[in-house]
């Protein structure tokens, strides 16, 4: 046991040469890790954001409004393909129990109609293994010449799926935009995105994912008034929308517009902040693609002297009236906005809108005041119990003492290099955790120690003692820490955030010490004993 | 060069103690047990959902002005401490009704009224289907990873010893959730860290002593239970105060620096590391008698304490 080949020894201190170096480029100022040879390793200690600040926000797509909104238009597609010519009669066409339903009036054209509606359902492509291509929507058939379009399992899964990945997408624009520093967007499980973005301001981050941003332009309906609408229905192929609710301004608004939109957000190519002329107020300028501002200039030219409503998702922000002909496709959204308000809707249109609503379903946000508190805490207590522990060692054990505690230092070093090198996470319960270490990773060295002191008190000579003591400890260190890295395992397993950078320090931990203890601690000694060929034990 | 010795060469009667001892703990149990059910656990917003805001004002607070202030705004149960210093006060509110998109209200009305004058230092909104999923998962870690353990140790020593170890560190649960319950500390994700953590502490010591009992197994085939177990925890006391000792150094520096945002689970941890002591002592040892682990029964053919091998090295001289 206290024989080393030559390349063990080698092997032993390569390695801590590796962690020494790995440590390094979190003690050294940024501008001399740029300056460090290729070679050298030069990832630091990424601070969670407990640590460092930053906010945590976990999103779900709300399946729901997604459903509804996509029945709403498929709705419209019902109808426009039994309005094309020949026009085939329906009645009681709608949304009913999550599916669109519609009954045909003449039973001669239902086949017909059956033929039209099948065309609807959508094929999604598959995936290249994916085999037969999988339809959105099933078409069944009702009693009475009924026809019913609902979502097919398979097909909503999927649509889930993309929409998920398309609103990390525009989640990701709408950050970058932001400017802020690494953020990370990324799934989790089936419907959800979690964002974690450091540092900023985590009120306007939230404002800026969780918006939907879908923006429309509808003509406004004059045929009848807002409340009036709102008390009775609103005429056929219209709809109420009100007025934004953050509005102190003005109390709540009802319009009547058409349902079907002239422009939506597609139809921009850009969208900066700017200020009217004349007010001095914050507007958002934006410029149409070409097609939406032929289009816009169409509508326009035909509707001078009628109002139009600016709805971003289903608020009307406002509605002016058009004075002329709008054919420079270009225009200004003014709706008694903040500097940032209107900063912000930029940002919104240009990174496009979110296919589906997200619902915010958990967050921790942390100010950047808290996170430096913290690492001073953990600071502190890390070299307080450091030297606390290290006292005793030394009160206890003497000269085994202080090897213990190179060993503890190495130690050390090594969790602190590896964490470099994984890019692994520190958070305030990590640095628990490496305070934790510190207190348990001498236990390898007491086991060893205290079995020395007994074969020694049985009898054998010091070189034979020390040589049994290690190796009658080893099992017993191996199953000690086995057991506690299961349980560091599953909290890795089931920890989010800071949970998981207390099992990540936790577990490492335990593998650097079982090496410091079991081949470092037991190199110090060997030399030690060819240096000094010991009389009696030294423990 | 030693300045300090630990006792060695003990022969304390543990066994002697044992009924008494294991009723204590038995008792103890019983009472964690009825207080978790009677008075239950403060649940913080992992479990229960809800808000909680950590505020640093800039002048001292009074406590019960934003109790009333906080109280008009209609959020249901509102909890209002301070929090480590005169200015710091944590806000807890409890989820509101109206499912996940109803949970921003109360961040929203704080912000409005102490916007101006405080520091958020802190902000976690938990949605009522993230804090159920978080239970679950929470419960769920600390089953398997007793079952995990479990198996390791039935892999590497007998049965009697694993189900002894689990029996111990079951004990060490219910004893840190009657901690828990009594205080009425939060319990949150980070208490589950730190009952997980517990476990692991203590299935270390327990394994320790029955690692050495295993081994006194083989060599004294003739001794009796009581004297077996005496005599092998009496040649690891040093080692089991020692590391003890050296662990809650450790912890308690982290409770008097670490800061207000890991204190309850250091002080959780610091019961645990007391409990497990006692329990690798008093309770698992004496499970070994109860589960009828008899001298003789470990054969040297079964399942060898492998690794190290204690035999071999001694014929090989350094």
């Amino acid at each position: 046991m206290l024989h080393f080949a030559r390349w063990q020894i080698v092997l032993i201190v390569l390695t801590i040469v590796v962690g020494v170096l790995a440590v390094m480029p979190n003690l050294m100022p940024r501008s001399w890790v740029e300056a460090l040879p290729g070679w050298l390793p030069k990832q630091r200690i990424v601070l969670g954001l407990d640590l460092q600040g930053g906010a945590y926000l976990l999103y779900e797509v709300d399946r729901q409004d997604y459903m509804e909104k996509r029945l709403r238009s498929l709705t419209g597609e019902v109808r426009q393909a039994l309005r094309t010519e020949p026009r085939i009669g329906y009645t009681g066409l709608g949304v009913v129990d999550g599916g669109v339903q519609v009954r045909i009036r003449d039973a001669a054209q239902f086949q017909d109609a059956r033929e039209r509606l099948a065309d609807l359902t959508n094929p999604l492509n598959q995936s290249l293994f994916g085999g037969g291509a999988t339809d959105e929507f099933a078409l069944s058939e009702g009693s009475n010449d009924m026809l019913r379009l609902q979502f097919s399992e398979e097909g909503l899964a999927q649509r889930m799926r993309s929409i998920v990945d398309q609103s990390i997408e525009v989640v990701r624009r709408r950050i970058d935009e932001l400017g802020t520093t690494e953020p990370s967007i990324q799934r989790e499980g089936e419907d959800r995105i979690l964002v974690e973005a450091p540092g900023g301001d985590p009120e306007q981050l939230k404002g800026l994912v969780g918006t939907t941003a879908q923006l429309t332009f509808h003509l406004v309906d004059t045929s009848m008034s807002g409340e009036q609408a709102l008390s009775t229905r609103p005429p056929p192929g219209t709809m109420v929308l009100m007025t934004s609710e953050d509005d102190d301004l003005e109390p709540l608004r009802p319009y009547v517009v058409e349902e079907s939109p002239l422009l939506t957000g597609e139809d921009l190519v850009d969208a900066q902040p700017s200020f009217q002329q004349q007010t001095n107020e914050p507007v958002v300028s934006f410029r149409l693609t070409t097609s939406g501002a032929r289009r816009f200039g169409e509508v326009t030219t035909r509707n001078v002297g009628r109002p139009f409503a600016i709805v971003l998702d289903d608020e009307v922000i406002s509605a002016p009236v058009i004075r002329e002909p709008i054919t420079g496709g270009s225009g200004q959204i003014s709706g008694s906005f903040t500097v940032q308000g209107a900063n912000d809707l930029s940002i919104l249109l240009r990174a496009g809108a979110l296919p589906a609503a997200l619902t915010l379903v958990e967050e921790r946000t942390v100010g950047p005041g808290l996170g430096a508190d913290s690492i001073a805490a953990g600071e502190m207590a890390a070299i307080v119990a450091a030297v606390l522990v290290a006292l005793s060692m030394i009160l206890v054990y003497g000269l085994f003492g202080v090897f213990a505690n190179i060993a503890l230092i190495t130690n050390i070093v090594l969790l602190m290099g590896l964490l470099s090198l994984l890019g692994a996470t520190l958070t305030l319960p990590g640095i628990a955790g490496i305070v934790l270490t510190m207190g348990m990773a001498v236990d390898a060295n007491v086991l060893i120690y205290e079995r020395i002191r007994e074969e020694g008190r049985a009898g054998r000579t010091p070189i034979l003692a020390i040589d049994t003591g290690f190796s009658r400890a080893f099992a017993t260190i191996l199953d000690a820490n086995v057991t506690t890295l299961i349980a560091a395992v599953i909290l890795f397993q089931l920890g989010s955030g800071p949970i998981r950078g207390f099992a990540v320090t936790l577990a490492i931990g335990i593998l650097t010490t079982v090496f410091t203890a079991f081949l470092f601690t037991r190199l110090l000694v060997a030399l030690w004993v060819r240096r000094r060929r010991p009389t009696a034990v030294p423990v | 060069m030693k300045l300090l010795s630990l006792p060695s060469d003990t022969s304390i009667p543990f066994m002697r103690y044992r009924v008494a001892a294991v009723g204590t703990s038995l008792v103890l149990c019983v009472v964690s047990i009825v207080l978790f059910l009677v008075v239950g656990m403060n649940y913080g917003i992992d479990f229960r959902g809800g808000t909680m805001v950590e505020l640093r004002f800039e002048e001292p607070v009074n406590i019960g002005q934003l109790r009333s202030d906080v109280g008009d705004l209609n959020l249901g149960d509102v909890q209002i401490v301070e929090f480590g210093d005169p200015t710091d006060v944590m806000i807890r509110i409890e989820e509101q009704p109206g499912g996940e998109a109803a949970q921003q209200r109360g961040i929203i009305l704080l912000r409005d009224l102490f916007g101006e004058m405080a520091d958020f230092r802190r902000v976690e909104v938990v949605g009522p289907r993230v804090s159920g999923e978080l239970a679950r998962a929470g419960a769920i870690a600390v089953i398997v990873s007793l079952l995990a353990i479990m198996a390791y140790i039935w892999l590497r020593f007998e049965w009697h010893f694993a189900v002894g170890a689990v029996l111990t560190t079951l004990h060490d649960v219910i004893l840190t959730i009657g901690l828990f319950s009594a205080t009425q500390i939060e319990f949150n994700l980070t208490s589950i860290a730190a009952v997980l953590t517990i476990v692991g502490y203590s299935l270390n010591d327990t394994v320790v002593v029955y690692d050495r009992v295993r081994e006194n197994l083989r060599r004294y085939k003739r001794m009796t239970m009581p004297h077996l177990l005496d005599l092998s925890i009496n040649q690891m006391l040093s080692r089991t105060l020692m590391t003890s000792i050296t662990t809650l150094l450790a912890l308690i520096a982290l409770f008097i620096f670490g800061g207000e945002v890991i204190r309850s689970f250091t002080f959780a941890m610091i019961w645990g590391i007391v409990v497990g002591t006692f329990s690798s002592i008093f309770i698992a040892a004496p499970l070994l008698i109860t589960l009828g682990l008899r001298p003789g029964r470990v054969s040297a053919s079964d399942k060898d304490d492998a690794g190290s091998g204690g035999g071999e090295t001694e014929t090989q001289p350094a």
